[in-house]
Parts: structure tokens; C-alpha cells; sequence
């Protein structure tokens, strides 16, 4: 039990963080502080996404300059001028990339031999010469925290037109406003 | 984990810290400071971003929750006010029991999830695998973060760049669209 | 007259980096961390610090809002355009290697990632400075001895 969560403690830590979120968006009637919260939450979502994709001993998912095949297209564009070697290797490892990542494809086929698959990136001269972690999450990621910060943006909005026409932004203030305007008591 | 990774120690650091930043935001009263600490909560979860290989993600992270958002909850609390109401006793017992109950089941969970840094883990193991090995051959760029952000996943970042338009539409319209007004101009 | 003479000085030093760095970060996306959505945030990033110092009315005739309003329209446009050309050229939506197919190494595929990307940054880096200007340009209606 204690080795199982202890092997998940990334788990843990996210959720306690995203519990604090949500805790700030319930108990708090201040509408900015319930962005804040909900923006609290969010974080948290993000770091619950990047943990998952974490592989132990993995590097950032930039590959190294792979020298082979694509050698020209580097050399093309000037910023890397691996030069000739480049081109000579070019045939080779294509092959041998094209080869590997075959190996690599039966291997994915099953689950338990992924490591497997790991392993023979580790020797894919076209790939590279370590494990990377997964940069799936980071994409999904990365686009969430701007789109993030767009609809927080819509949210203050939001908030700033509330606090315009109530002049408050707490919410049961905001509430009994409105009860006044039902109740036909409201001078507004 | 057969040997000791070091970095682990600066992992547990930060999570402290993330904690204590966590339990600060949702305590404080004063707006201001709620604002300023969730800059630091982001810096923190960019740094922890990095050391979990998600260097894209980290990068966006600090330029996003620790630049812009801070600025514009800024700008909106400027509008709005400066002080959050206490939180009721009642409230705040109704959303620790929300909270406790919601954490209660979501720590039920952990024990499916896969461990921290397996490479075997589901997520891991097929189509962020799949990724790695097919961008040298068909993508041909070394950020695999960018290969799969803008070609992969073309549709998906077409998606999220109109999600981020119309977010900015949303806000002028509820703001208006600023500079017809004259009188507003040449603020502090 | 100048209570911010050593911010000034600094920010206008520091301006111009932050700008180049975010198209470092947009065009050398490809081979390093960074991207279209990180140099839209850092670009808007030192707009928004050129407003705080020098205030928005500098800040207005430097990036007109007409120019971020319509940039943010500008930049889905791009990105969507792009797919629209590869579709002209006969291949399905946003299939770069059409816009190159002799290339023996994805040249279009660097080139449709750049496009897209430059949609991205300038959809982002609008939309980021729009937002900042609705925000900054309602005044506050708290007197300042509140603070």
C-alpha cells in the first residue's frame, strides 16, 4: 500500500493541489478570488497531464541533430551545416531508420514490450541515442495554458462588466440584488 | 529507480513549495496578494515543468501564468476590488465537505493509475511512442513538441487558434472594442 | 517629472531583445523548445511592458489597435489559408508536403509549420495585446487613495 503510493505520488500531490482549487472556487463569494482558484485548478490539471507523460531516465522530446536522411535539408536552411559526412551517411541510415522503426511498430504491438521499444530507440541511429519522455501531453498542454489564459480573460471581462452594473463582486450581494429587482424593492 | 535520482529532491522542494503557495492563495483576503502569489504558483509549476522534461510546456508556463495572466487579473482587480469578503463558516464547512469528498474518491483511484515515470504506462507507451519514432521520417523537424503541435495535430491547434480568436472577440464585445472613446485615453 | 527614470531606461533597453527573442523562439520553433504560442505571449509581453512604463497612449500609437484587432482575425486566416493552399494543390487539409512534394526532406513540411505557426503567433500576440488594451483603457472607477 505504502510502496503503491509511494510510486503514485505524483497522483497525490495533484490532487491535493486541485482539491485547494476547488476549495477556493466553492467557499469563496468573491468572484475574482473564484478565478483565481479556478485558475489554481487548472495549473494542476496541467501538472496532472505532464507528470503522466514523465519517463524515468527520459530526456525533453527534441531529438539530436539526426545526421542521416534529412542531413541536407539541415544543411539547406544554414543553421546546420553538418556538411558531407551527412550526405554520405544519408543512404545507410535511412535504411537502418527505416528498419528500426519497423522493429519498433511490432514491438508497440504489445503492451509489455514497450520497454523493448524503448530499447530499440536507444540504438536508432536515425532517432536518437535515449529515451524521451512523451511529448503527447506537452502538446495537449501547451495549447491549453494559452486558450487557458483566453477564457480566464473572458471570465475578468465578465467580472468587470458584474462589478459594473452591481457595484460589488460578491456573489450573495450580487444575489440579493437580484432578489431586490424581483421583489419590485429595487431603486435601480 | 534502482539508483538514486537527485533530481527527486528537488521535485519533493518544489511540491512543497507548490503546497504552501496553494494553501497561501486560498487563504488570503487581500486580492492583491492572491494575485501576485498565483504568478509564483505558475514560476514554480514551470520549474517543475522543466525538470519533468516538458521544456515547451514550461516555457509557455512562465510566459503565460507568471506574465500575462498576472497582469490581467491585475487589470480586472484594478476595476473590480481590492479585498475579498471573509468566507462564512457555513460556506466554508459545505465546501471542505465537497472537497474531502471529491479528494476521498479521487485518491480511491490512484491505485489504477500507472506509476510515476513508467515507461510501460498506457500513455507512454503507443501513440507518444509513436510519435518519437515516426517525426525523423515523416516530419523530419527535431522538436518532436513542434512536429506534432503543427502537423500531427494541425486540426486540433486550427482549433484552439480560433478558440483563442474568439476569446478576444469575447472580450471586446463585452468590454467594447477601446479606442473610439478619447476620454479613457492616456491612462496611467 | 520622470519618477521611473531607471525603468525607463532599462525597459527600453530591454524592449527590443524581448521582440528579437520572440522570433527567435517562433522561427527556430523547429529545433528548440518554442513555437508560435510562446512568441505570440513574449512579443505581446513586451507591448504590455511598454505600455506600463511609457503609458497607453505611447503604447496605442506604437501597436494601433485597429492593427491588433485586425491582426487577431489575421493570423486564423493564415493558418487557415495554409490548409486552403495544400487543399488547391490536391492534398487533404494542412498536408504540408504538398506545398513541396519534390523535396526528398519534408521542406514542406518545415514550411507549413512556420506558415501555421505564424498564424498562431499573430492570432496569439493580438489577441493577448486586444485584451490587454479593453482592460487597460476602462478606467478605474476606485479612487487610487484605496490602495
Amino acid at each position: 500500500m505504502i510502496e503503491l503510493l509511494a510510486e503514485r505520488f505524483n497522483f497525490i500531490i495533484v490532487i491535493i493541489l486541485m482539491m485547494t482549487g476547488l476549495y477556493a472556487v466553492i467557499a469563496t463569494g468573491n468572484l475574482v478570488k473564484r478565478l483565481v482558484g479556478l485558475s489554481l485548478f487548472q495549473t494542476s490539471v496541467f501538472l496532472l497531464y505532464i507528470t503522466m507523460g514523465k519517463v524515468f531516465g527520459g530526456q525533453p522530446p527534441i531529438l539530436p541533430e539526426y545526421g542521416g536522411g534529412h542531413g541536407e535539408g539541415y544543411g539547406d536552411e544554414g543553421a546546420h551545416g553538418t556538411g558531407d559526412a551527412a550526405h554520405a551517411a544519408a543512404g545507410d541510415a535511412a535504411h537502418a531508420a527505416e528498419g528500426v522503426l519497423q522493429q519498433a511498430a511490432d514491438a508497440l504491438t504489445d503492451p509489455v514490450a514497450s520497454t523493448q521499444a524503448h530499447a530499440v530507440l536507444d540504438g536508432a541511429d536515425g532517432v536518437g541515442q535515449a529515451i524521451y519522455s512523451n511529448p503527447l501531453p506537452h502538446v495537449l498542454i501547451l495549447t491549453a495554458i494559452v486558450v487557458g489564459v483566453a477564457t480566464l480573460s473572458v471570465g475578468l471581462a465578465l467580472v468587470v462588466r458584474i462589478r459594473e452594473s452591481y457595484g460589488t463582486i460578491e456573489d450573495e450581494a450580487i444575489n440579493s440584488a437580484d432578489y431586490a429587482v424581483d421583489r419590485g424593492e429595487a431603486g435601480r | 529507480m534502482e539508483s538514486f535520482d537527485w533530481t527527486q529532491l528537488l521535485d519533493y522542494a518544489l511540491m512543497a513549495m507548490l503546497l504552501a503557495v496553494g494553501v497561501a492563495i486560498v487563504r488570503l483576503r487581500n486580492l492583491f496578494a492572491a494575485v501576485m502569489l498565483m504568478g509564483v504558483y505558475s514560476l514554480l509549476s514551470a520549474a517543475w515543468f522543466v525538470s519533468l522534461d516538458a521544456v515547451d510546456v514550461a516555457f509557455t508556463e512562465a510566459a503565460v501564468g507568471a506574465g500575462i495572466s498576472t497582469v490581467l487579473m491585475l487589470g480586472a482587480m484594478l476595476l473590480t476590488a481590492r479585498e475579498a469578503e471573509p468566507v462564512k463558516a457555513g460556506r466554508h464547512w459545505a465546501a471542505l465537505a465537497v472537497v474531502l469528498a471529491t479528494g476521498a474518491a479521487l485518491f480511491f483511484a490512484i491505485g489504477d493509475m500507472p506509476a510515476y515515470g513508467d515507461p510501460n504506462a498506457p500513455a507512454n507507451a503507443y501513440v507518444g511512442l509513436d510519435y518519437i519514432i515516426r517525426t525523423p521520417q515523416e516530419i523530419a523537424v527535431p522538436n518532436v513538441v513542434t512536429a506534432v503541435l503543427a502537423s500531427y495535430r494541425g486540426f486540433d491547434t486550427f482549433g484552439e487558434t480560433v478558440v483563442i480568436f474568439a476569446a478576444g472577440l469575447g472580450v471586446m464585445l463585452l468590454l467594447g472594442f477601446g479606442g473610439k472613446k478619447p476620454k479613457k485615453e492616456g491612462g496611467e | 517629472m520622470n519618477p521611473h527614470l531607471v525603468l525607463r531606461v532599462v525597459s527600453k533597453l530591454l524592449i527590443p531583445i524581448i521582440v528579437i527573442f520572440g522570433f527567435y523562439v517562433h522561427f527556430h520553433g523547429d529545433y528548440s523548445p518554442g513555437g508560435g504560442f510562446q512568441a505570440g505571449v513574449i512579443i505581446a509581453s513586451a507591448v504590455i511592458l511598454y505600455a506600463l512604463i511609457f503609458g497607453m497612449g505611447a503604447a496605442r500609437e506604437a501597436v494601433p489597435a485597429w492593427f491588433v484587432r485586425a491582426g487577431s482575425a489575421v493570423g486564423v486566416l493564415i493558418y487557415g489559408g495554409t490548409g486552403f493552399v495544400t487543399w488547391l494543390l490536391g492534398g487533404n487539409f494542412l498536408s504540408y508536403d504538398m506545398l513541396d512534394p519534390e523535396s526528398t526532406h519534408h521542406a514542406g513540411q518545415h514550411l507549413g509549420i512556420i506558415l501555421v505557426e505564424l498564424g498562431v503567433l499573430t492570432t496569439v500576440f493580438s489577441v493577448m495585446v486586444v485584451i490587454f488594451y479593453t482592460f487597460a483603457s476602462r478606467a478605474p472607477d476606485i479612487p487610487e487613495e484605496e490602495w
